[in-house]
Parts: structure tokens; C-alpha cells; sequence
């Protein structure tokens, strides 16, 4: 049975996904990158094969993705994370036609045709206020784990105002909101619907059409969701695996390009 | 004549006469003759050239000081001196290059004797005004109506025959100007000889934009245009820029029969538009983001609103020469500038044309001009024509802001989807459509039984 993988080396973390011929996911993997890239992209795709039970010579095509794709020594291409997570919702779920990637560095809005392909994207520029480093950010600046910034936010009633203008000013102005007695609560949110606004308007550069899927790493912190869902008023696609979206999108075209015909050109099997 | 001889010449001719030009500036400011500030938008090369004083493209310089690597150096001197990173850097680096008192990488340039423009860009009416307070010299403002037509203006109708006059009277001021300025008077068959010349170098510059709609493209827009824009406003109005552009179109005539792409070896693969102005500061690096992947630019907007008004239907006619050249710059002033307040027009109209896959655009920091507008254009582009479109910013000077890695990713991504489009419109690889039920792998791998 031929397999396929995908590896999504991002900023933050680096992800792989191995699927079968019946695009079914027999493995995945989740690493911090840290900073030697490529030792990451061979770890992630290590720990994705064990997780299958697979060994490396039964994965016939491997496509790197995300910003360190070219440092996946191994793989036999490499295409742009913005086309992979493209892919990769459009395979999750069908309806998609807006997706939208917050990632470590990068935020994206793109728009797709059915089936993935790229319409139109947007990205954060210059700076990465309105990504996932923003809330690294505020957690840093007020103690807290990534974890715990999701459901604290959530017991926000009075979001505080946040300007969306730099990362690194952000920690400030959240100790600024500190010093003057705010609630770590309000504040959270506030931090929250500040990359939401960041988002939103990427998202209506490229135009908002439902269905629109919530993919990257932020797809964890439900406050994002819920703030998402709020600003676009309706309810985001999001699954335990988007923030695997890129990896999956990269091992559907692996899977497309592996030698003696893989099926994906046949039918899903239910 | 061989492949050998005739394919590259105009590259090869191009370089040479630009270097020629600026070896010429310098022996004007070594000798401290008069020399005239003109700009590409409304250059007026064609009066100033009867009078046979040297003209200064203040936009050329600064460019070239990117193309160079060197514009940094005279960004940071001008504002050093208080200027904004956020003003324009072709302006700034033509402040600094008047504070190093012309030196440049191609030699030495000449201070103004007289600057001479229009109000085809704002930042051009402040800018004369530096080397007003610099050198103490006259200035000379050129008011050109607006239309803010989206199809182009018409050379009849009592409006526009109104604002005709009014930019003939300035013309005649302006000769007045000239005549104190050089002690010569105006030669009237002079002018005639320059417009007739300048008529020449016009129907080459239109037949070489139609020669790219042909398949493959024979030059690439934005790499070798930038080539030919240099020449065409350098030695606009001269019998050498005459010849050089009857070469050009004898080259790309010869490619043309032969399907001779400007990637030699590498076929064509995507027909692109280009929007606005190159990234200067890593040109051919910029230029090789897109080439590698079998992009090239068929069209590209700088040659329409920086070629001084070739891109339009318009000859002088050498029977009544200050009233058509008044026409000419109402036409070529108002066709710049309404070329980028209504975009998308000429764009979808290119399009067509040109048989384009797709749109670049790339708006930079330093010019709003040309920027403005441009995301509006996109979406407007997108929802009349079955194209692909990019949206990438930079700058044409400052590299502090050229961010290569961002702009490549987006660029991979662009080919990529243009790529895949191909492919299914080829009804290629199986699988490119998404099949029935392809929500099923997440609705498996939601499940982790079904992983087992």
C-alpha cells in the first residue's frame, strides 16, 4: 500500500502528517522547531512514521511545507504552506471557500475554489501583530501559559482596547492595562479581539465566503475561535486537526505524486 | 543576419547608449554648462531639446543608485538631514546626490539650470522646490487640467480645446523662459525637427507593446522595459533614440517569427501583467522570482504611464507643433495619471489582449501615486476575468522594507496556483479535483479508530 507524508516546518512548531492511499491519516507528529530546522523536519517526520507504525521507505512521496520547507532534506518537493493549508481545508471540509491560517509569524486569509485551489491570499506584513506571537506576547508579559489564554479570555466581560500596531508594544500597553487595574480577564480578550480585527481585515481584502475554516496552531485557543465566530458572525470549520492543515494539504499532494499511480484521483472510501 | 547578431542588441545597445548619456551629463557638469530637470511623466525633452540643452531625469539617477546598491548610502544622508523614511526615495536620493554635489555610480551629474515638469505627480511640484531654495534657479510649473476620464479623452470638444490653449500660453511662457535662459531664440523648424523624430520613436514604442501579445512574448516587460524605458525618455526627441527603438522592433520582429522567448531555452509558461514600479533595490534577483518559474511579464503598466505618452494613438502634427504639443501633454499627462486612478480598465483590457494568466501587483512604500488604489483594482480584476492575482509591497529604493523571504513565499504560492490551474484546465492530473466526499479524511481523522 503506497503512503504519502507531508511535513509543515513552521516558525513556531513543525508538523507531519502520513496518509494511506484512501486519504485516510495513519500518522502525525507535532515538534517544537526549535533552531536547527532541519533536524526538526526530521524528528517531526520520525515521529510521524512511528506513530504509523510505518518505516521510511514505505512513504513513496514526501512534501515539505511552511517556512522551512526547503530544509526538508528528505522530502521530494516542496510547495508553499499557503497552498498546502489551502488543500488541506478544502479536503477537511468540503464547503470551504475562505480559509484562515494564524499560525507563529503568519496570519493568512485565503480564497479558494472548491477542491483548494488558490483564488486569492493575504498576509500580515512586516510584522507579526495579529499572529500567533502576539499572544506569546501577552503571556509572557502577564505570567501565564499558552494554554491557560484561551479560557482565561473567555471569563472577559470588559475587553480593554488594544492597539494592533506592534508585538513588541504590546507587552507594554498589557502592562500599561495591568498598572491601571484591569482585569487579566478584560485584558485577554482585549488582546484577542485585537489579532481578530488584524484578521478580519485581511479576511475582506480577499473577501469573506462561507464556508470559512479556521486553520494554524491558534485553532487550539477557543477564545480565538469564539472572537472569530463573533467578528464574522458565523461558525468557523474547525477540527482537532487544523492545526495539522498544512502537513495534511502537503501529504494530499504528496499522495498525488507517488510513483504507480496513487489514488488520489478515486473515491474517498467512506 | 544570424541569431547572434540581432537577438540581445537591444540590450547590449541600450546599456551602451545609457552610458553614453550619463557620460555626456558629465562632461556637462564638468564644463559647467546649463542642463535641464525634467521628469518622465510630461518630460517636455522636446522643447528643451530645441533649445539643445541637456536634459536630467532626477527619477533615472535615483534609480539607478538602487540598481546600483547604493541607494542606501543617499537615503541615509537625506535623512540624516531630516527628511522621513517615509517621504519619497527617489527624492531623497536626488537631495543627497545634490549634497555630494552630483556624484553617482554611472558619473557625475549636472546641477539645474532650470527645472521644467507638470503636476502630473505632486511630489514633483515640492522637489523642484528643493533645488529652487538649493541653487537659486527658476522653476517651471506646467498645469495640466485633469480629466479623470476612465476612457481616455477625446482630441475634440470645446473643453478640451480650452484646456489646450491654456497649455499652449504656458508653452509660450515657458519659451520665454528658454530663450532668457540659453540667449537663443526659439526655432520653430527646430521643434518641427524633434516632434517628427519623436513621432518615429512613438510608433516603434507602440509596435513593441503589441509585439509582446504575440506568443511567446519576446522581451520580458519588466526586466528589459525598464531597459527601454531608460532609453526612451533619455534620448526622447534625438535621432539616436530613433534608431536605437527601429532596432528594437527589427529584434523583436526577428524573435518574434522565430518564437524566440526572452528565457532563451526555458519556454513560456505564464503570461503576466506587471503593476507598478520594479523592486530596484535586488532587481534581477526580484526578476528571478518569477523567471525560474516560467513567468513573464507580457505587459506592465510602468511602460504605459512612464513612457511619456508612446503607449497612446498620438503623432504630433508637425504642421501646427506648439498646438500639438500642448495636445500631446494633455493626452500623455492625463493618460499617466488616469492610468492609475482607473486601473483595473486598462487592465482587463490588457488582459484580453495580452492573453494573461495573471496580475502582479506591486505597490511600494515610496510612491503612493502609483500605489493607491491598487488593492481596489485587484478586486475588481478578479471578479471580471478568470485570472490569477498577487499582491506583493516592497519599494523601488529602500531596501530597508524589501523583505525577500516574505516576498518569495508569496510568490511560490502564486505559481503554484497558477500552475495547478493549468494543469486542470489541461484536464491533467487526476485527483486535481477534489472528488466526492473528500471531507471524509477529516471526518476519519477526526476519529482516531480510524486510524487503526
Amino acid at each position: 500500500m503506497p503512503y504519502a507524508a507531508g511535513v509543515d516546518v513552521g516558525s513556531t512548531q513543525t508538523k507531519a502528517i502520513v496518509v494511506d492511499e484512501s486519504r485516510t491519516i495513519v500518522g502525525r507528529s507535532l515538534i517544537d522547531t526549535g533552531a536547527n530546522v532541519v533536524s526538526a523536519a526530521e524528528r517531526a517526520f520520525a515521529a510521524s512514521l512511528q506513530d504509523a507504525g510505518l518505516e521510511d521507505y514505505e512513504v513513496g512521496f514526501v512534501v515539505g511545507t511552511g517556512y522551512g520547507r526547503y530544509k526538508v532534506e528528505f522530502g521530494d518537493a516542496q510547495i508553499t504552506e499557503i497552498v498546502c493549508h489551502a488543500r488541506g481545508a478544502a479536503a477537511m471540509f468540503p464547503g470551504t471557500q475562505t480559509v484562515l491560517d494564524m499560525g507563529g509569524q503568519d496570519t493568512k486569509a485565503i480564497r479558494i475554489k472548491p477542491g483548494g485551489d488558490v483564488v486569492d491570499f493575504c498576509m500580515n506584513d512586516k510584522c507579526a501583530a495579529g499572529t500567533g506571537r502576539f499572544l506569546q506576547s501577552a503571556a509572557a508579559a502577564l505570567g501565564l501559559e499558552l494554554e491557560e489564554l484561551g479560557p482565561t479570555a473567555l471569563r472577559g466581560q470588559r475587553p480593554v482596547s488594544i492597539s494592533t500596531t506592534c508585538t513588541v508594544f504590546a507587552e507594554s500597553e498589557v502592562l500599561s492595562w495591568l498598572a491601571r487595574g484591569k482585569r487579566i480577564e478584560d485584558i485577554l480578550l482585549g488582546v484577542h479581539r485585537s489579532i481578530g480585527s488584524r484578521s478580519f481585515g485581511l479576511l475582506r481584502r480577499v473577501g469573506i465566503e462561507s464556508e470559512v475554516t479556521f486553520t494554524g496552531g491558534v485553532t487550539r485557543n477557543e477564545a480565538m475561535v469564539e472572537v472569530m465566530n463573533d467578528m464574522l458572525d458565523t461558525t468557523l470549520n474547525v477540527s482537532e486537526e487544523s492545526h495539522y492543515m498544512g502537513a495534511l494539504g502537503a501529504a494530499l499532494f504528496a499522495l498525488e505524486r507517488v510513483p504507480h499511480g496513487a489514488a488520489s484521483g478515486e473515491e474517498v472510501r467512506a | 543576419m544570424t541569431d547572434s547578431e540581432i537577438i540581445g542588441r537591444g540590450q547590449e545597445d541600450g546599456k551602451r547608449l545609457f552610458k553614453d548619456w550619463f557620460t555626456g551629463l558629465t562632461a556637462t557638469a564638468e564644463t559647467g554648462e546649463k542642463a535641464a530637470y525634467v521628469f518622465v511623466m510630461g518630460s517636455l525633452c522636446e522643447l528643451l531639446r530645441t533649445f539643445d540643452l541637456p536634459v536630467v531625469f532626477p527619477e533615472i539617477n535615483s534609480l539607478q543608485t538602487a540598481v546600483r546598491k547604493t541607494s542606501d548610502e543617499y537615503l541615509n544622508l537625506a535623512e540624516d538631514h531630516g527628511f522621513s523614511p517615509d517621504v519619497c526615495g527617489y527624492v531623497k536620493a536626488d537631495y543627497a546626490l545634490q549634497l555630494r554635489r552630483g556624484e553617482h555610480p554611472m558619473g557625475t551629474i549636472p546641477p539645474p539650470a532650470v527645472a521644467v515638469y507638470t503636476n502630473a505627480c505632486n511630489t514633483y511640484i515640492k522637489w523642484a522646490e528643493i533645488w529652487e531654495r538649493m541653487y537659486d534657479v527658476p522653476i517651471f510649473t506646467l498645469d495640466v487640467p485633469g480629466s479623470r476620464g476612465a476612457h481616455g479623452v477625446a482630441l475634440t470638444g470645446s473643453d478640451f480645446q480650452s484646456d489646450r490653449r491654456y497649455v499652449e500660453y504656458q508653452l509660450g511662457e515657458l519659451i520665454e523662459l528658454l530663450e532668457g535662459l540659453t540667449g537663443r531664440s526659439f526655432d520653430i523648424d527646430r521643434l518641427r525637427e524633434v516632434l517628427a523624430v519623436t513621432n518615429d520613436m512613438g510608433r516603434s514604442w507602440r509596435r513593441l507593446l503589441e509585439i509582446n501579445q504575440g506568443t511567446p512574448a519576446v522581451y520580458d516587460s519588466m526586466m528589459e522595459g525598464t531597459i527601454f524605458l531608460g532609453v526612451v525618455n533619455a534620448l526622447r526627441g534625438t535621432p539616436e533614440g530613433a534608431r536605437y527603438f527601429a532596432d528594437l522592433v527589427e529584434e523583436m520582429e526577428y524573435k518574434l517569427e522565430r518564437g524566440i522567448s526572452p528565457h532563451g531555452e526555458v519556454p513560456e509558461k505564464h503570461r503576466l501583467i506587471f503593476v507598478g514600479v520594479p523592486c530596484y533595490p535586488i532587481f534581477r534577483r526580484f526578476y528571478h522570482l518569477f523567471s525560474d518559474w516560467g513567468g513573464t511579464f507580457v505587459g506592465s503598466t510602468y511602460l504605459w504611464f512612464a513612457s511619456g505618452g508612446f503607449n497612446l494613438e498620438f503623432e504630433y502634427d508637425l504642421e501646427r507643433p506648439l498646438e500639438s504639443l500642448a495636445e500631446g501633454l494633455l493626452l500623455g499627462v492625463r493618460s499617466a495619471v488616469d492610468s492609475m486612478l482607473f486601473q483595473d480598465r486598462a487592465l482587463i483590457e490588457a488582459i484580453d489582449t495580452y492573453r494573461a494568466d495573471g496580475v502582479v501587483y506591486h505597490p511600494i512604500k515610496s510612491c503612493r501615486t502609483v500605489s493607491t488604489g491598487l488593492a481596489d483594482s485587484r478586486r475588481v480584476v478578479l471578479e471580471e476575468r478568470d485570472v490569477l492575482c498577487l499582491y506583493i509591497e516592497s519599494d523601488m529604493m529602500d531596501k530597508r522594507v524589501v523583505s525577500e523571504a516574505q516576498l518569495k513565499n508569496r510568490i511560490d504560492a502564486f505559481f503554484e496556483g497558477l500552475d495547478s490551474r493549468k494543469i486542470r484546465l489541461a484536464g491533467g492530473l487526476a485527483g486535481a479535483e477534489e472528488p466526492e466526499g473528500a471531507g471524509e479524511v477529516g471526518a476519519e481523522a477526526a476519529d482516531p479508530a480510524a486510524r487503526d
